[in-house]
């Protein structure tokens, strides 16, 4: 397998111009000649296909949901980043870039990070003229805030409903589009595998998830903009439904699986209440602006929050990064609730969780301000946990939240199978070992808006109308081996439900690939892990048939590949015999417990290629070679 | 706590369908809605009986997925809640809980809970977007809009399109549902260029899929989990009477 990364040449700021003059452009005329499958229809994916149609392409786009306005970016809270400056405070397009890269500890292409810091601005522009109503000043212009890892304040937002906003203001053009016949809209359609022909993508195979039909759709290209696999932790604050399928099968038809074990651990959501929890909930990181994290001194301090006093508490983030506190990024916060946590100063019923507290900034600001920064944030936290976070600090815990990693892309978001393009949190572009706040939204948009038009344009021209149709035996003999897997899925008839793998592999990975890595551990997980996926073909029970809405069998599947998912994140945290950015191998720290980063060996993108089942996938690198910034250790101090 | 459940049961949107009744065991209060529903599916594949499908996604009330009636109510007893977010300690142990699908001539039931609303994305195809496409939009900052009048057009936006407004009214009406988006954008400048067109296609796509006509009652703000104010669907009438009388 060849990894070329494909950047162009020349300096970092004129890299996508010039690039974008260089691509071939399809005459007006044969735009409708085209045809693109897109898979997804979060942001990246209602972008990708509501922009691609409005070139003028054939498009047809497939979501899991009952309506695309429902995928998961739905969720996102917090906010979106770009380098707009309005706030005055020294912003620009290169400290958006910068920001990123060493946020994402140095692990991530310049080049593409350049790039999306480049189109940022685009995207908040894009967005207002679609009519998504961003917090504004009394003066009419848009509001900004701060967020974890910036020193300035960039972050665009919609109450605490960004990403609802966002997506709403991409499905609305999808559904433009959807309404021309310029898009043929799937939901309740689950991508099932990957058609490749001669090399090339050529399309998919999909379950038609109320009747069961199983069905081939052939294009020219592909666009994967199927989300992240964080819910192979099972717990997570991922929507129910987010699965690894659609890319892990691609995988398996030849694209490189790229950092699979960059994975990133959220430091405020609802801490875990009981065996039964089906879900976590994350609480908007923009909390942490005004809310002070901490725990008691001593351990074992079972005092109500308000009972102990300003003395006996160790507000340990501003203790350590003085100068990010409460703002130090993701990683290092979620760590350091973990360490306080294992030392015993964890607190709430459970003890694994620590305080979140806005008694300061009440008195400081008054009670209203704050409600109308995180009011409906507030009320969700009571909402589930029956307690006011206006009287008693919130409690709080790490939870999984973002996979950096993904399927490999070049700079032109393809695959390493050609024709297969892949973009949004599916692909593992940008962030790196870490991603900093409010920069998915952005990476999700800016691939969908103002990437994948172009490059998939260029490919158009490059590689030709495909001849291939879905008559073509290949789709045929996919299609028969989706039939057998739902066959045996079905047939198995033993005693444990799909949730029951589920839950006992979200352990394995958590307790071993989780927020803490060492070498005996993963070794350790990747025995249990086989263990327990053999058990899955041997005990799993799904009753009913493939014939009908079956949302046993939809889990049954998912589950059979995170089973294969984890295995193979395991592998990647154990080669990488380093700490950097959320990947934390305890072996590797420094005296004062920070990560160890090396540089020498570890400078590289890790993309893994299928061997075949139950064989140890072959780890290909990708050297990052950094010409812009200097290698530094992360330091928030 | 232990519950009797009375749930719908059908096979598919062939099937006549009937109420089902079933015990649900040791429920824990801080439990959701849901959570108690899937330990209660757990049980049922355990027995060997098919577990009861309903639809959810981000269990955090967001995405607008769930949807169930619970004692005639849609989401439930709380105010501003879906049914994904409604924990138990809303309930008594020795409670009796009714579960039915949203019932709507416009939404069809597909299986047990789950029900098909994809009336409404064919309302938003109809005229539910500001037609822009993607690149040469001007500088965000260019056009000053009142604070005002961005909350009120985030008020409206606030929509979770789930339904229960619809599920809720007696009539089987979407107004709250259109009146949201069509006062969205009538409250920006980036939705003016359109907003005759778009009221007046949105509203008779709306009457094409079968909804109801709205007589006032106001069920659906009651039962809207985001609170959406039926002060929208006056602001739509005006929206639809300019457009037609200007015509
Ligand atoms: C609670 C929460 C809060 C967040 N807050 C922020 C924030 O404030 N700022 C920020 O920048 N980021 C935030 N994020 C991260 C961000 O929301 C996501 O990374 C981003 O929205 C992902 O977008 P996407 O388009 O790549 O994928 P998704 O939105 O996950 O969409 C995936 C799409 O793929 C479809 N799909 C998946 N599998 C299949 C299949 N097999 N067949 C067919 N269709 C399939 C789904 O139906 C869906 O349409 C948050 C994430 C969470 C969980
Ligand atoms: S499951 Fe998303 S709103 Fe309830």
């Amino acid at each position: 397998m060849k990894l070329d990364a494909k950047v162009p040449s020349g300096p970092l700021a004129d890299k996508w111009d010039k690039h974008r003059f260089e691509m071939k452009l399809v005459n007006p005329a044969n735009k409708r000649k085209f045809s693109a499958i897109v898979v997804g229809s979060g942001l990246a994916g209602a972008a990708g296909a509501a922009s691609l149609a409005e070139l003028g392409y054939n498009v047809s786009c497939f979501c899991y949901q009952d309506s695309p306005r429902r995928a998961h970016s739905i969720a996102a809270q917090g906010g979106i980043n770009a380098s707009k400056n309005y706030q005055n405070d020294g912003d620009s397009t290169w400290r958006l870039f910068y920001d990123t890269v060493k946020g994402g500890d140095f692990r991530s292409r310049e080049a593409n990070v350049y790039r999306l810091a480049q189109v940022a601005n685009n995207i908040i522009d894009q967005c207002v003229a679609q009519g998504v109503p961003f917090a504004r000043e009394y003066g009419g212009l848009l509001a900004n805030r701060s967020f974890g890892g910036a020193q300035v304040s960039r972050t665009f937002y919609a109450r605490g409903q960004t990403g609802q906003q966002l997506l709403l203001g991409a499905y609305s053009s999808l559904s433009r589009q959807i309404g021309q016949g310029q898009v043929k809209m799937y939901p309740r359609t689950e991508m099932l595998d990957l058609v490749v022909v001669d090399g090339r993508a050529r399309g998919i195979v999909v379950r038609d998830m109320v009747t069961g039909k199983i069905s081939s759709h052939a294009a020219d290209a592909v666009v994967l903009a199927t989300g992240g696999y964080g819910n192979v932790f099972y717990l997570a604050t991922y929507a129910k439904g987010c699965n690894g399928t659609a890319a892990y099968r691609s995988y398996k038809k030849g694209a490189a699986f790229a950092n699979p074990c960059f994975t990133q651990i959220h430091p405020t959501c609802i801490p875990v209440s009981g065996e039964y929890q089906s879900k976590l909930t994350l609480m908007s990181e923009s909390l942490r602006n005004d809310g002070r994290i901490w725990v008691p001194k001593n351990r074992d301090d079972n005092r109500a929050a308000g009972d102990i006093p300003e003395n006996e508490r160790d507000y340990y983030l501003e203790r350590k990064y003085p100068s990010f506190g409460n703002l130090a990024p993701r990683d290092i916060s979620s760590r350091s609730a973990k360490e306080v946590v294992d030392d015993g100063r964890g607190v709430g019923e459970t003890g694994v969780g620590v305080y979140l507290d806005f008694a300061d900034a009440i008195k400081r600001l008054g009670k209203d301000v704050i409600e109308e920064r995180y009011g409906n944030l507030f009320q969700m936290y009571e909402r589930i946990t029956g307690e006011d976070p206006y009287t008693v600090p919130m409690r709080i815990y790490p939870a999984s939240h973002y996979t950096m990693g993904g399927l490999w892309v070049d700079y032109n978001l393809e695959s390493t199978i050609p024709g297969l393009f892949v973009a949004g949190e599916a692909n593992f572009s940008d962030h790196g070992a870490n991603r900093l706040g409010a920069s998915a939204l952005m990476q999700g948009l800016a691939d969908g808006y103002f990437v994948v038009p172009y490059t998939l344009g260029d490919h158009f021209v490059r590689a030709g109308v495909s001849d291939v149709t879905t008559d073509h035996p290949e789709f045929k003999k996919v299609e028969q081996e989706v039939q057998e897997r739902m066959k045996k899925l079905l047939s198995i008839n033993g005693k444990r439900s799909p949730d029951t793998f589920h839950r006992a592999l979200g352990k394995i990975m958590w307790e071993y690939c989780g927020m803490g890595r060492n070498e005996a551990g993963l070794k350790k997980a990747l025995q249990e892990i086989p263990a327990l996926r053999e058990e899955f073909w041997q005990d799993l029970k799904v009753m009913g048939t493939n014939e009908e809405l079956n949302q046993q069998l939809e889990l049954a599947g998912r589950v059979a590949d995170f089973l294969e998912i984890g295995e193979v994140m395991c592998y990647d945290a154990l080669t990488r015999a380093e700490s950097c950015g959320a990947h934390f191998r305890e072996e590797f720290q420094t005296e004062e417990g920070e990560a160890l980063r090396n540089d020498k060996d570890f400078c590289y993108v890790s993309a893994w290629e299928y061997q075949g089942d139950g064989k140890e996938p072959a780890l290909h690198k990708e050297p990052l070679v950094f010409e812009n910034v200097e290698l530094s250790t992360r330091s928030y101090k | 706590m232990n519950l009797t459940l009375y749930v719908w049961r059908q096979k598919n949107a062939d099937d006549k369908g009937r109420m089902e009744k079933y015990e649900a065991r040791d429920i824990n209060h801080h439990m959701s809605f849901l959570e108690m529903l899937d330990v209660v599916n757990e049980g049922l594949i355990q027995q060997g009986t098919e577990p009861i499908a309903f639809d959810h996604d981000c269990r955090e009330g967001i995405c607008g997925t769930c949807s169930l009636m619970i004692n005639g109510r849609a989401h439930g007893p709380e105010m501003a809640t879906t049914v994904c977010q409604l924990h138990m300690r809303h309930f008594k142990d020795g409670d009796t809980i009714y579960i039915e699908p949203w019932r709507a001539r416009a939404f069809p039931v597909l299986k047990d809970l789950v029900v098909d609303r994809s009336a409404f994305d064919r309302i938003m195809q109809a005229g539910g977007f500001v037609s822009i496409n993607a690149g040469g939009a001007p500088d965000a900052n260019a056009l000053p809009i009142a604070k005002k009048d961005a909350d009120t057009a985030m008020d409206a936006a606030a929509c979770i399109g789930c339904g229960a407004c619809v599920a809720s009214c007696k009539n089987a009406s979407a107004m709250l549902f259109v009146a949201a988006k069509v006062s969205q954008f009538a409250s920006l400048p980036q939705g003016h260029a359109e907003r005759k067109q778009r009221v007046e296609k949105m509203v008779a796509q709306m009457d094409r899929e079968g909804f109801g006509n709205c007589t006032n009652y106001y069920e659906c703000e009651a039962a809207c989990p985001k609170e959406i104010s039926v002060k929208f669907i006056a602001m739509m009438n005006r929206e639809y009477l300019m457009a037609t009388v200007t015509r």
